[in-house]
């Protein structure tokens, strides 16, 4: 697959885009959502950087290796989080002998 | 691979490399080691995630009361600053598409000022950290409640920025150097790729702070 031209219009259009959810995020922290806090930051944060990867860098427009190339990359990320998290979450739970 | 039997143009024979059979093939060839590398950036960058959202489970309160005394304000015009930085890129990277060479340099240029903006007001905030002692190591003083591990939440806050301004510094490094290229008139319509792998660079380090800045800013500010 050759280069695929985006238009200005286009990027202007996630740029703005991206401001106003820079703007949301910033409100919506002064507001306490309680445990929803973190989620609520990450879920913009996410779709910010989902657009920034779709458009600005034009994976929209990429091959299917290119996809599966960073869909493995982002997999390994979330193998990361989950495993690590899965032993720190839970040590709580049970009294473990020499802990 | 069947290869496709089309006459090279002139312009095109002289900027493919000889192990590629076109300028497609190379250019699909570039992008995707381009997203391998910045895969590892992910890795290395979501390993500072993983230790910081487990010290934040560990100690909420102290964190959150590390965060009260980052700068919002800064925070969120930096924030716009390296948005609007990665527009500037994905503009010189259209021009660069349309063969303008005067509109690419002066994107590019536009695109490294901005570079510039960031790590300045970057470094006004370091500066203030400096002065009100919240930089760890020995001189480390922490006034008010929770401030027992709120020195490793500045551990944190310095590493991640860090190593964030550190990637800034190496792409605004790029910058100066393509922009010269651009200048000489190294890129056109036809040949541009390595303009838009520089870009993939930057709208990464812009997601990266994109992640970051909500972790860090905007934590416990209700």
């Amino acid at each position: 697959m050759a280069q695929h031209i985006v238009t200005p219009k286009t990027y202007l259009q996630v740029f703005a885009a991206l401001m106003v959810l820079t703007a949301t995020t910033v409100g919506v922290a002064f507001i306490d959502w309680g445990a929803l806090n973190t989620v609520i930051a990450l879920v913009i944060a996410v779709t910010k950087a989902i657009l920034v990867v779709l458009i600005f860098m034009h994976v929209r427009y990429s091959s299917q290796l290119t996809r599966i190339v960073i869909g493995g990359g982002v997999c390994w990320l979330l193998l990361l989080i989950a495993l690590t998290l899965s032993d720190y979450l839970t040590r709580g739970w049970q009294a473990v002998m020499g802990w | 691979m069947p290869t496709r039997h089309r006459r090279l143009t002139l312009a095109e024979h002289s900027a493919t490399a000889h192990q590629f059979d076109d300028m497609a093939q190379q250019y699909e060839a570039g992008q995707l080691g381009m997203w391998v590398f910045l895969m590892t950036e992910i890795m290395f960058f979501g390993g500072m995630i993983i230790a910081y959202i487990v010290y934040r489970g560990a100690y909420p309160q102290s964190f959150a009361a590390g965060s009260h005394h980052l700068d919002l304000t800064l925070g969120t015009i930096n924030t716009v600053v390296l948005i609007g930085s990665s527009l500037t890129m994905a503009m010189a990277v259209y021009a660069a598409q349309m063969g303008q060479r005067r509109t690419l340099v002066m994107y590019l240029l536009v695109t490294l000022g901005l570079g510039l903006i960031f790590l300045s007001i970057k470094a006004v905030e370091y500066a203030s950290k400096f002065e009100s002692q919240l930089v760890p190591g020995p001189r480390f003083h922490f006034e008010g409640d929770h401030g027992e591990h709120a020195e490793l939440f500045f551990s944190l806050y310095f590493v991640m920025t860090g190593m964030h301004a550190l990637h800034m510094v190496i792409g605004m490094g790029l910058m100066i150097v393509f922009a010269w290229q651009a200048w000489r008139g190294r890129f056109s319509a036809t040949s541009n790729a390595p303009i838009e792998f520089m870009g993939l660079y930057w709208h990464f380090v812009d997601i990266v702070w994109i992640f970051l800045f909500p972790l860090l800013y905007l934590l416990g500010r209700h």
